[in-house]
């Protein structure tokens, strides 16, 4: 019987092979472009962009995903409540006390974020804090911390570099090809292998930056079925993590500021509405279906 | 032969860089476990500090219940001079027991339930509670991790080597303690 040790374990393996395929896809990628036209020059440009744009973002995403969610911080005296829940499960699991903020949404939903254990942040909506007990409310913290402390935040910038440097290249290439600049390969060779190397290039770039987004979500549903083991070793207590994600998932309230580049960073996808369960719908979540979230978590013994 | 020399050389670099990581790993492990023990100390110390003055607040409005303070009283010393993590976590328990006839007395005076600092001094109590709870989950965690590691192959060889020793679990071993709590009064 899977228990909730295996399962994380098992998540952070998915996660080292997922990254495996991912630097092997851009391995494969820049080496079949830098064929085409003999240099491997832009794959250097693409990944020295695409990290800059990623290590500001990282490096400020506890300010970023704050602002633009409209969150403002807390001190004890404002809700102890949440306070001593918080620094409790923060002692339990051996991080830093993170920042506490609440989102002015009705939505019931949370996030955390931060380059480090020392800059976390942990933000809730009011919506959240209405509608969870304190065992539910226990279980969601215990999640958004655990992401903290598993570095899920670094994992996740790492793989926006990754996505960020295929759909750089695969774009250069495709320009490049377009405004019909010369490959060496085509003066060397005859004309049919350069012209079937340039149609797996063209078919390449365009799948290419598909196939990475679909690595990046596969990762991220990883990592939350992860943050649900690992907050519930944190509480021992996997039905109130479970009863909570029922409750978020049941609630149909919308969410003003919900935005594509923070959604992934909730617990539960802001934007509402009905999703599919089949096995294709599930590759292009972020996060797993509540169903199956539910069932990883009560279908464990601790 | 150099071929030879070189492949020795890296062997034996790569053996002494493991020696040095388990070694290494294992120091961490360890002294990680001895900052969890000592978080617990701290939380059970934020306790003991509380008691004095709850202790005063209640006397305020019943005074005449001096059988339930004095066993407060006893029991927070004999917890304060425990030496063993097992003295310890009796001592501790016993108070618990303690505290809670004090707060089940207390029902039968309204004003004292009324008084803000009573009802403030309460929620901070059950709040060290919880937190001496999580570090003793904390320190469970790293003893776990320890023993793991000392026991593990072939990380159990440096354990060996250099006396690294399992650590003891918190656990509740006294049949009676694991029973809920009897509240009489």
């Amino acid at each position: 019987m899977p228990t909730l040790y295996s399962q994380a374990a098992s998540n952070v393996r998915k996660t080292f092979i997922l990254m495996a395929f991912f630097l092997v896809l851009i391995i494969a990628i820049g080496w079949l472009f830098s064929q085409i036209y003999g240099d491997p020059v832009f794959l250097y440009i693409a990944v020295a962009i695409s990290f800059t744009q990623s290590f500001v973002s990282y490096y400020y995403s506890d300010k970023i995903a704050l602002a633009m969610n409209g969150a403002h911080p807390i001190e004890k005296k404002d809700d102890p409540e949440l306070y001593r829940i918080v620094e409790n499960l923060a002692m339990t699991s051996g991080l830093p006390m993170p920042k506490i903020y609440i989102i002015d949404e009705m939505q019931p939903n949370a996030f955390a974020t931060g380059r480090d254990e020392k800059h976390a942040v942990v933000a809730v909506t009011r919506g959240l804090m209405e509608r969870l007990d304190k065992s539910e409310l226990e279980g969601v913290i215990a999640h958004e911390l655990s992401h903290i402390k598993n570095k899920d935040i670094l994992l996740s910038t790492v793989v926006v570099v990754l996505v960020g440097v295929i759909a750089l290249i695969s774009d250069f290439f495709l320009r490049m090809s377009f405004w019909g600049m010369g490959s060496k390969s085509r003066d060397d060779n005859n004309n049919s292998s350069g012209a079937v190397l340039m149609v797996l290039g063209i078919i390449a770039a365009i799948l290419a930056p598909l196939a990475a987004a679909l690595i990046q979500l596969a990762i991220s549903r990883k990592r939350e079925f992860l943050a649900d083991a690992s907050g519930a070793l944190m509480t021992r207590y996997p039905e109130g993590l479970a009863s909570a994600l029922q409750k978020i998932s049941g609630d149909p309230t919308p969410m003003r500021s919900a935005n594509t580049s923070t959604a992934h960073l909730f617990i539960s996808s802001p934007f509402k509405g009905k999703k599919g369960t089949s096995w294709f719908a599930t590759l292009f979540m972020t996060h797993p279906p509540v169903e199956q979230r539910i069932q990883a978590l009560i279908g464990m013994k601790i | 032969m150099d071929i030879l020399v070189i492949i020795l050389l890296v062997a034996v670099l790569v053996i002494v860089l493991w020696i040095a990581g388990a070694y290494n790993g294992l120091i961490k492990l360890r002294t990680q476990t001895q900052e969890a023990l000592a978080d617990i100390d701290v939380q059970l110390k934020r306790r003991y500090d509380l008691i004095p003055n709850l202790l005063e607040t209640v006397k305020g409005y019943a005074a005449h219940e001096q059988g339930v303070f004095e066993k407060v009283t006893l029991a927070r010393t004999a917890a304060m001079g425990a030496t063993t993590l097992k003295e310890q976590t009796q001592a501790n328990n016993q108070l618990t027991d303690a505290l809670k006839t004090l707060f089940a007395v207390s029902e039968n005076y309204p004003d004292l339930k009324a008084s803000t600092n009573f009802l403030e001094l309460q929620r901070e109590l059950t709040d060290t509670e919880d937190k001496v709870q999580a570090a003793r989950r904390f320190y469970n965690a790293n003893v776990r991790d320890l023993n793991i590691k000392v026991q593990s192959f072939p990380d159990n060889i440096i354990a060996n080597m250099f006396n690294f020793k399992m650590a003891e679990l918190f656990e509740v071993t006294d049949a009676a303690q694991k029973e809920a709590p009897q509240v009489k009064f």
